[in-house]
């Protein structure tokens, strides 16, 4: 069978399986379409969050960078997973206890303000827009590039896909579209992996792989990437190219962000017990640590495999380079699609890949005759979508990935949606706007308010605005600086009062949105940005991406220091405080 | 729940809490980032241990981390009888 018959049989039968579902788990009260009804098993909520979590980003992208940063990539694996220790130990149990609907509404209640909802809302709204544009445009990206349609159709086509699941079955649906969904990218993600680090090292497990002896040069596979990178002037895969400061502080800010993002947070909302959600969070990073520990042998595996596709011989003999007419099949299929080119800058007909831009390097290079690095461009994505290419694995491996990418951007699309339809049902309309509203129109509203979320999403993924690129340190240092700190201010701190929570929260916010805009520009607008975005002129060396960290310290002083020179909050707030922290007496989450 | 009982009972929780953030700031940035050159000077098979803890080990401990308060907390529960 052909790759395109492949592509279309494996794609279609995991969509049939989405819409299947989608009409089986049809949500009919606000509990089922907030919540799932509450009574979603811990194992499975931990998958639906894994699948929930690892976006197209993750499944992708990662990979790539991580191939070509090496060990500085190391702050996404940590800062992406050790948020789960922070929600599980410090956020999950007791919202989970709390027993409402959304995280906004968590805000209102414990700080008895509507204008602290309110805040609430409007970062949730900003955070999850913007992340939802990127896994839009991931959708169009993986089937213009798998099934040949064009981008429009096929951000339409995944458009209809999860309005059918997410508007028919709320959170019901997308849990169990997000089970079956994490099934296919878990497997679209390592079977390739395990082929290859069969192919290089004889081990199975990508895990043990990479710390495995290298077959064919009978030395540890790191230290042979290593060696292979540092003779072409490149820096080692294994050393450390960044300042330490900024390494820990990206780290802290991806943990931090992780947990404050409702999207993950909401799915807690929907176990049973207090219990439930402790162990949830767990099984959700056992399901997530799969992908995220096979992803650096992904990606150190990648890198080797094409250093060694254009560096055949020895540097500097005049045949050690691959001639063009002779590169495998699969670059000049890459090539069609813009993410990779090479150009003959020294006219010998053949590929030189090395770092021009080391001083060191140089009178090396001027003596072996070369003019410059010849891959003019080797994008990150190249890595997880061509991988089973160059390891010549079936058609059906590749078919595979187009699914699991797919799978990914989905699922995480879906969840985004809930939390953002879920923000207008019950938090404007029914929490501000008409407070009398029956659950019947409730249900009608979060119906409609996910249709129009979708339309939006769609809109913006086909006409992406000049930030959709800037989501990750946008949508993060959000739920970073604002949404963390008054979450666990609101339940460890029960001196924390409503004006320390909304002036901290715009405290945290402001901080962080003001140094990314100095960078990226004023709403990321070109050309208005206020400094070049590079090291030499960040604060201390802190990169943009990293400044979360800051604006939630920011958040927590400001918070602190305004409920302390301020009243303490109410009896029955306190009450409230005491209450959350112990499980017993916790009901299915409700709205009311 | 008597005030003393549920003081007890917060302090037992926040004493767990803190033991268990320490060790997750000590394998990611203390072994991952802080000492990871001193870490690297020791391999375990073709791996560096500081770039072991930071692309896996800390991961693996923070699974570890999150199941190990499930289960602690869970005790205490049924202790303090504040359990579902």
């Amino acid at each position: 069978m052909t790759l395109q018959m492949w592509t279309f049989l494996v794609v279609g039968a995991s969509f049939a399986l989405y819409l299947g579902i989608a009409f089986w788990a049809r949500a009919g009260s606000t509990g089922e379409f907030y919540v799932a009804g509450g009574g979603i098993h811990p194992v499975a909520n931990g998958m639906a969050t894994a699948a929930d979590w690892m976006s197209a980003a993750s499944f992708i992208s990662m990979a790539g960078i991580i191939a070509f940063q090496g060990y500085d990539a190391s702050a996404y694996l940590m800062g992406w997973t050790g948020g789960y220790v922070l929600l599980a130990l410090l956020l999950a149990p007791y919202l989970r206890k709390f027993g409402k609907f959304t995280v906004p509404e968590f805000i209102g209640d414990r700080y008895a303000s509507q204008t602290a909802r309110l805040v609430g809302v409007i970062c949730l709204l900003v955070a999850s827009l913007t992340y939802v544009i990127g896994q839009m445009k991931g959708v169009g990206v993986a089937f213009s590039r798998f099934l040949e349609v064009g981008f429009e159709t096929g951000v339409i086509i995944g458009m209809v896909i999860v309005f059918f699941y997410a508007v028919l079955g709320g959170m019901k649906g997308i849990t169990y579209t997000q089970i079956a969904q994490y099934v296919v990218l878990i497997i679209a993600y390592t079977v390739p992996a395990i082929f290859i680090s069969l192919q290089l090292t004889g081990t199975p497990l990508p895990q043990i792989g990479l710390g495995s002896v290298e077959t064919q040069s009978g030395m540890f596979l790191l230290d042979k990437l290593n060696q292979v990178v540092t003779d072409l002037g490149f820096a080692a895969y294994t050393a450390q190219k960044g300042s330490t400061l900024n390494i820990f502080l990206l780290t802290l800010s991806l943990m931090i962000g992780t947990a404050g993002l409702p999207h993950v947070i909401i799915r807690f909302f929907t176990v049973p017990k207090v219990k439930d959600a402790r162990s949830s969070a767990g099984w959700a990073l056992v399901f997530i640590a799969i992908l995220y520990t096979t992803a650096p042998a992904v990606g150190a595996m990648a890198r080797l495999n094409l250093m060694d596709t254009i560096q055949i011989g020895p540097v500097g003999d005049p045949a050690g380079n691959v001639e063009i007419a002779q590169v495998p099949e699969w670059m000049n299929r890459w090539k069609t699609t813009g993410l990779l080119a090479w150009e003959d800058k020294n006219g010998d007909g053949r590929i030189q890949y090395y770092n021009d831009k080391s001083e060191a390097f140089k009178a090396k290079a001027e003596s072996f005759g070369w003019k410059g690095n010849e891959m003019t461009k080797v994008d990150n994505d190249i890595m997880v979508l061509a991988n089973p290419e160059i390891a010549h694995l079936p058609n059906w491996v590749i078919a595979l990935v187009a699914a699991g990418g797919l799978a990914a951007a989905l699922s995480t699309a879906a969840g985004l949606l809930l939390a953002i339809s879920s923000a207008i049902s019950h938090d404007l309309i029914k929490g501000m706007i008409a407070p009398n509203i029956s659950e019947k129109s409730e249900l009608l509203a979060g119906r409609i308010s996910m249709a129009g979320a979708i339309v939006v999403a769609g809109y913006m993924g086909i006409n992406p605005p000049g930030f959709a690129a800037e989501v990750v340190a946008l949508a993060f240092g959000l739920a970073a600086s604002s949404i963390f700190p008054v979450l666990m201010m609101g339940i460890f701190d029960k001196r924390a009062n409503g004006p320390g929570a909304i002036i901290g929260m715009i405290a945290g916010l402001t901080t962080t949105l003001v140094y990314i805009f100095w960078f990226k520009g004023w709403f990321f607008i070109k050309g208005t940005e206020m400094a070049a975005n590079i090291p030499a002129n960040w604060f201390m060396g802190i990169s943009p991406e990293a400044f979360g960290a800051i604006g939630a310290l920011v958040n927590f002083v400001v918070a602190f220091l305004v409920s302390r020179s301020t009243a303490a909050p109410p009896e029955h707030i306190q009450h409230l405080v005491e209450d959350i922290r112990v499980p017993k007496g916790a009901g299915m989450a409700t709205g009311h | 729940m008597t005030p003393e009982n549920r003081a007890a009972y917060w302090k037992a929780n926040l004493r767990l809490l803190s033991v268990l953030l320490v060790i997750w700031f000590i394998v990611s940035y203390g072994f991952g980032i802080l000492l990871v050159d001193v870490l690297n000077t020791i391999s375990i098979g073709g791996y560096k241990l500081g770039f072991w803890f930071a692309q896996q080990g800390s991961m693996y401990i923070f699974i570890l981390l999150i199941f190990f308060y499930a289960w602690r907390m869970n005790a205490l529960d049924q202790k303090f009888d504040v359990h579902e």
